[in-house]
């Protein structure tokens, strides 16, 4: 076993003095080959990290959101249906929730207008999102000023903004007290825009849905659980489109290191000649290629991806951050948290390092078994 | 729903299995018919050369097998919340009739390459290419191996639909269920412990004595295998539920899960190296009646043996730790 790794060491001390010696041609190769994964490595931290993200927030989402359809629109909801659903069994809370959509034309961007079930502002005070107070230059103790749906200007004086924590999901959102919603958007009394369910056990969900369907028709039931499979799907979906897309940078890629070790120049066909000729044997001269090989393959995929851990998790990823994060006149600023896991290596692995390997199996082979006689006498 | 980093890297990596087995099965076609080491033609000659090349191709795409498995059974896992009903990575086998040939066919490939690479080694020791034949010839069920499992993969992912309502491991392992599975679910416990103990005790006694005197390699090699079956069947009979603290949850699959310590992550790993070694145990030794290997045979099949060992021993030991930090009594409750 000594013997094997002296003479594995010994092959990786001539490999680095090898890849030294084509220092342009390497660093050139090298140069491609960090840039492939740091593309790649950039798209799976980024996308895991949103999805992850997304499930954290849905976690305090209602079980069972229930909404009113009306010719297959969303429509205002009645309150006395809350009884009905309260007394399903399986049901331990029901809630009104009034939120909707303002059209701001000072930002050109819509901001969401919405009542805490807890702890809701006072008459004429509204909360905002930290996104929105910075877009309109607001801070605590300043007025806002909107144009209702009767055309009135309604006066909100600024009491607090919401944490940046929350970023990704208030960026847009004023809170409001009740009045003042119904108020300002015309909403009467005894009407809701949807109505939030909490059950008792989640795995429960379901057949509640079942029942509410059944009882309620022309409703509109969302579960939680769904919710989480819509985000993760639209995120896998952005997040494996784009690496399909860089699929052809892969593929130009792996022909350039075929092309690179393919073209072999005098010296080095020499340089194999006189190691076969002094004894290497083929094999020895595949695993030195090997060596360099793996040496290159090694320093691309840590180099790439610690240039991607920076860019997505210090950098904001802003290379693919409209494209995986989606777009909005009003968009958060968060920061994500950093997971990276066996399997997210796993998969990038075989995304650049195999399809490297195969494309340079061939070539090195070839050089492998050069003719010491024949390439001597060149 | 092939559209997920995990999905496309297996696919990628099945893909280009397949390109290169496929280019390995050609040429081994070719040596078969002409291989001749008596002669010096130019055929010879070329053959040889070329040999290194596809026992490259061959090893890197063997190589790639395991880890594939891995990120199969990830996959499949991490899809589950995606299909109404699936709990674990079973739901997600079960949404589609490709999930379940696709895993069997990637396990059967994992044992048949690791078979390759070990009569491959042996090959190499040797200076008159001892085994080339029975290398090659093993490489013809490879090739078109690779080619199956790679065309289960792309039906599996392209076959997935997520309004598909599936079953999940309650369904599979349930004592209503007529699957092999619930058979051996249903095993009582007692009688399973009795015989993983006895057939593990069996073959690391039957491995000690390979690596003290040399002999019984192909027996271990047997036993190893043997091992394998009974300790899968172990895990769902009476293993998962210790580690679940449950005395009806069998799946083998959620072990694999966060909330259950990743102890799949654990067991499975070394259960499967030191299968795969003792089958290399036996190939080892077999290989011994060739002249050039008949001293580095058996080093080899002793090197294999002391992998296949500690791999069983470790898997033991990890079990034991299981069910003695589990809160559920099973037997004399």
């Amino acid at each position: 076993m000594r013997a094997w790794i002296e003479r594995q060491r010994c092959l990786i001390d001539f490999s680095v003095a090898n890849l030294g010696r084509r220092k342009a041609r390497n660093l050139g190769l090298l140069g491609a080959y960090i840039l492939l994964v740091f593309l790649l490595a950039s798209v799976v931290l980024y996308g895991d990290a949103l999805r992850r993200e997304a499930r954290l927030l849905l976690a305090d989402a209602p079980d069972i959101v229930v909404q009113r359809l009306s010719a297959g629109r969303h429509d205002l909801i009645a309150a006395d249906r809350l009884d009905a659903l309260r007394a399903l069994r399986g049901v331990r809370r029901a809630d009104g929730r009034l939120w909707g959509y303002h059209y701001d034309p000072t930002l050109a961007a819509n901001t969401t207008l919405q009542v805490p079930l807890v702890n809701p502002p006072g008459p004429g005070e509204t909360v905002l999102g930290a996104t929105l107070a910075r877009a309109r230059g607001l801070n605590p103790g300043d007025t806002l000023a909107l144009r209702g749906d009767d055309g009135a200007i309604r006066a909100f004086r600024i009491t607090g903004l919401l944490s940046s924590a929350s970023e990704l999901v208030s960026a847009d959102l004023m809170l409001v007290n009740e009045a003042d919603y119904r108020a300002f958007f015309g909403i009467p009394a005894g009407f809701y825009t949807d109505l939030a369910l909490t059950v008792g056990n989640p795995a429960e969900a379901g057949k509640i849905a079942e029942k509410i369907l059944t009882r309620q028709p022309g409703s509109r039931v969302i579960l939680k659980d769904e919710m989480r499979r819509t985000y993760d799907a639209v995120f896998n979906w952005r997040q494996g489109l784009l690496l399909t897309f860089l699929g052809t940078v892969l593929a130009a890629f792996a022909l350039l290191a075929w092309d690179k070790a393919s073209g072999l120049s005098a010296e080095e066909r020499r340089e194999i000649g006189i190691l076969k000729a002094i004894g290497w044997e083929t094999g020895d001269v595949m695993r030195m290629k090997f060596w360099e090989g793996a040496l290159l393959s090694t320093c691309a995929f840590l180099a790439g991806y610690v240039l991607a851990y920076l860019h997505v998790f210090h950098g904001g990823g802003a290379l693919f951050e409209p494209i995986l994060k989606g777009w909005s006149v009003l968009y958060p600023k968060f920061t994500l948290t950093p997971q990276i896991d066996l399997m997210q290596l796993a998969s990038l692995f075989f995304l650049s390092v195999l399809p490297y390997t195969a494309a340079t199996l061939a070539p090195v082979w070839r050089a492998a078994t050069l003719d010491p006689d024949e390439v001597m006498r060149e | 729903m092939i559209f997920q980093p995990p999905a496309l890297a297996l696919l990628l990596a099945l893909s280009l299995n397949a390109l290169l087995m496929a280019v390995a099965g050609v040429f081994a076609v070719r040596l078969l018919r002409h291989w001749n080491p008596a002669l010096a033609s130019e055929r010879q000659i070329a053959l040889e050369r070329q040999s290194y090349l596809v026992s490259s191709l061959a090893g890197l795409s063997l190589l790639v097998s395991l880890p594939a498995l891995a990120l199969f059974v990830y996959t499949a896992e991490r899809m589950a919340p995606f299909f109404t009903g699936a709990m674990c990575a079973v739901g997600s086998l079960n949404a589609n009739a490709w999930g379940w040939p696709a895993l069997i066919g990637l396990l059967i490939y994992f044992f048949i390459a690791t078979a390759w690479l070990s009569l491959h080694h042996l090959d190499r020791l040797g200076w008159d290419y001892p085994l080339i034949r029975a290398k090659y010839r093993l490489l013809l069920l490879l090739a078109p191996g690779a080619v199956v499992v790679a065309s289960l993969g792309w039906l599996y992912f392209l076959n997935l639909h997520p309004e598909v309502i599936t079953s999940c491991c309650g369904s599979l392992f349930g004592a209503q269920s007529e699957s092999v599975a619930a058979e051996v679910a249903s095993l009582p416990a007692a009688q399973s412990m009795a015989v993983f103990v006895v057939t593990l005790a069996v073959t690391l006694l039957v491995g000690g004595v390979h690596l003290v005197t040399g002999r019984l390699g192909r027996l271990y090699g047997l036993l190893s295998m043997v091992s394998l079956l009974v300790s899968l069947s172990a895990i769902v009979a009476f293993i998962s539920l210790y580690i679940y603290e449950h005395p009806n949850h069998h799946c083998p699959f959620c072990l694999l899960q966060t909330e259950h310590g990743y102890a799949g992550w654990l067991l499975y790993p070394p259960l499967f190296l030191a299968a795969a070694s003792g089958m290399g145990v036996a190939l080892s030794t077999a290989s011994a009646g060739k002249d050039s290997l008949k001293t580095l045979g058996p080093m080899q099949a002793r090197r294999l043996a002391w992998v296949s060992v500690l791999g069983f021993g470790v898997f033991g030991l990890l079990v034991a730790g299981y069910i003695l930090r589990s809160n559920l009594v099973l037997i004399g409750a």
